[in-house]
């Protein structure tokens, strides 16, 4: 018994591991495995057809490619100046603190009540209806606390030394920033946006109701029109559709794409913090 | 450029920074306000009373009820089942990555959680759909599988990267002194794990318990395609359950613009958004708990 307790006990941990590893690999292995067959060239380069029974995902990749744009256009200028301010300029006062505070809450606020807020302020407050524009500005305000944070992170590991060099030589504080710590935490920066808008990419909650739709024909976005996209597409094709066995394989194939998107961006901002980590050393 | 121009600039830039601090005040502000202000207009047309103790959720029925209790319990209960599962297995990967684990095995599995966190939450409640949905049919005897035990073991996944993560660090930030001292008392590394790293960090662990809560609390696309929502008042795991999101994904976009039902859906945001918000509280106290002790 004596013998057997120290394998039962690693046991516990490694089966723990194992069952993460196994969620993860079931995953992947399921929407690939069965997405391969289904992603051609037609698939991502085509209109739905025949009641999207057939036909391919290109308006919903447009679309969501389309709504990334305008969240890193709404939430990357907003995010960097504030963390800007809170990295640079803020006093410890009440203020600061106060914004520190939201910036955390706000961090925590249901998707779904983003939507809502989206809902209230631009579709209904603002009469920008149901568009293109309202959903990337709701998922621009969905995106705001985590580009915060992670410029803010970036902001602080410059060292003063590059601020007081600027400084020394006679640039003002703006230009202090504009010329020497923007660019130098530019890598940090980025990633921090990246990784934050592959997130905003798969999200479907925020722009239930502000904007996106089942079809549309045309497959060029415009700003003040519904539009598809890939996470809608893919809750449509596998909750709302009249056939919905029919159309499984579909819903695979846009499963894959939207998993790629996601994945592509995140490998695009590990590779600019390797990059930029081997730069350093 | 002349230095008084450039003053001007730089304390313009400095106005605009701060401006844009200000706004995110002003987002949280409207949020709340909205959230308030549409409760209000609810609740001038039903009583709180049968809001907060109605077990019915029924809006388009005549007499249309509007009792919260069946969606809240709902929410509870996934919750519950998810952190049921979150909350050991996550632990017990996070023990393994900083007590046991070899560099080179961490390298391999930290990416991979990190992968996991990124999966988009429509993909994985479309997997509860097609993969898991089927297996917990068969165990229940039922046509299908979409109920509160599917949606659990699926928030349970969304939840488990982030439990893993702030388990490890507090777990990794604890002072070596204390695994010395037990080791030197001749405790084995489980002894020295059970007994006393993990009742150290009991902080950290909590925090990332509340982090994980607040996320299966107000996690919408998974739950909506996993539990089947049906609307009458949950009976257990094996039953379809229909939580807060849900509903409010499923109604917000059918119901007229300014009616009660439009409002009631804003007095369930509400009532979410104080769940989460104290969830968060809790864990930002934790948090704060465990990061000053380890300063010290």
């Amino acid at each position: 018994m004596k013998k057997l307790t120290p394998i039962i006990e690693w046991g516990t941990l490694l089966f723990c591991t194992g069952l993460v590893c196994f969620f993860l690999i079931l995953i992947i292995g399921d929407i690939v495995g069965k997405g391969l067959s289904v992603l051609t060239w037609e698939f991502v380069s085509t209109l739905p057809s025949k009641g999207m029974t057939k036909g391919g995902v290109l308006p919903a990749i447009i679309g969501t490619v389309m709504l990334t744009l305008i969240t890193a256009l709404v939430a990357a200028p907003f995010g960097i100046s504030c963390a800007v301010y809170l990295n640079e300029y803020a006093p410890n006062t009440w203020l600061t603190r106060l914004i520190r505070a939201s910036i955390r809450n706000l961090a925590g606020v249901p998707s779904i009540i983003y939507g809502l807020f989206g809902l209230a302020l631009f579709v209904q407050g603002l009469h920008m209806g149901t568009s293109l524009l309202s959903a990337g500005f709701t998922l621009g305000l969905l995106s705001l606390p985590y580009i915060i944070t992670t410029t803010e992170e970036a902001l602080r590991r410059i060292p003063a030394s590059t601020r007081e060099a600027a400084l020394g030589v006679g640039a003002t504080q703006f230009e202090s920033i504009r010329d020497m710590v923007l660019p130098t935490a530019l890598p940090g920066i980025l990633t921090g946006l990246v990784l934050t808008l592959s997130r905003a990419a798969g999200e479907t909650a925020p722009i239930l109701f502000t904007g996106v739709a089942f079809y549309i024909n045309n497959p060029t976005g415009y700003l003040n029109q519904e539009f598809m996209a890939l996470p809608y597409h893919l809750y449509m094709l596998s909750t709302q559709h009249q056939a919905i066995e029919e159309v499984r394989p579909l819903a695979y194939g846009t499963a894959l794409v939207l998993i790629l998107v996601v994945f592509i961006l995140n490998s695009t901002a590990f590779y600019i913090r390797y990059k930029h980590s081997r730069n350093e050393g | 450029m002349q230095l008084s121009a450039k003053e001007k600039i730089d304390l313009t830039a400095k106005w605009l920074f701060q401006a844009t601090g200000i706004l995110i005040i002003a987002i949280l502000g409207g949020i709340f306000f909205m959230l308030l202000w549409n409760t209000i207009a609810f609740l001038i047309q039903v009583k709180p009373l049968d809001f907060i103790t109605g077990t019915q959720w029924n809006p388009s029925g005549s007499p249309a009820t509007y009792g919260i209790l069946p969606l809240l319990v709902s929410t509870c209960l996934v919750t519950l089942g998810a952190m049921l599962i979150a909350i050991p297995v996550g632990i017990g990967t996070a023990a393994f990555l900083s007590e046991y684990a070899s560099k080179h095995v961490r390298n391999i599995l930290k990416p991979a959680i990190e992968m996991l966190a990124a999966v988009p939450s429509v993909a994985i409640g479309f997997l509860g759909i097609v993969v898991l949905s089927p297996q917990l049919g068969e165990l229940s005897n039922q046509p299908n599988g979409l109920n509160a035990l599917n949606g659990a073991i699926l928030l349970a996944i969304m939840a488990l990267p982030t439990i893993i993560t702030v388990t490890e660090d507090a777990l990794h930030s604890l002072p070596p002194s204390y695994k010395e001292a037990s080791f030197g008392l001749g405790a084995n590394r489980w002894q020295t794990l059970c007994k006393i790293t993990i009742p150290a960090s009991a902080p950290g662990i909590l925090a990332a318990v509340m982090l994980g809560v607040g996320r299966a609390l107000g996690e919408t696309m998974t739950v909506l395609m996993a539990t089947g929502n049906a609307s009458a008042f949950p009976k257990g795991f094996f039953h379809s359950v229909r939580t807060i999101t849900a509903t409010i994904a499923i109604e917000m976009g059918e119901v007229p613009y300014q009616t009660t039902h439009y409002y009631s859906l804003f007095a369930i945001a509400t009532v979410l958004f104080l769940f989460t918000l104290i969830v968060n509280l809790i864990g930002e106290y934790y948090v704060n708990k465990f990061k000053k002790y380890q300063a010290a």
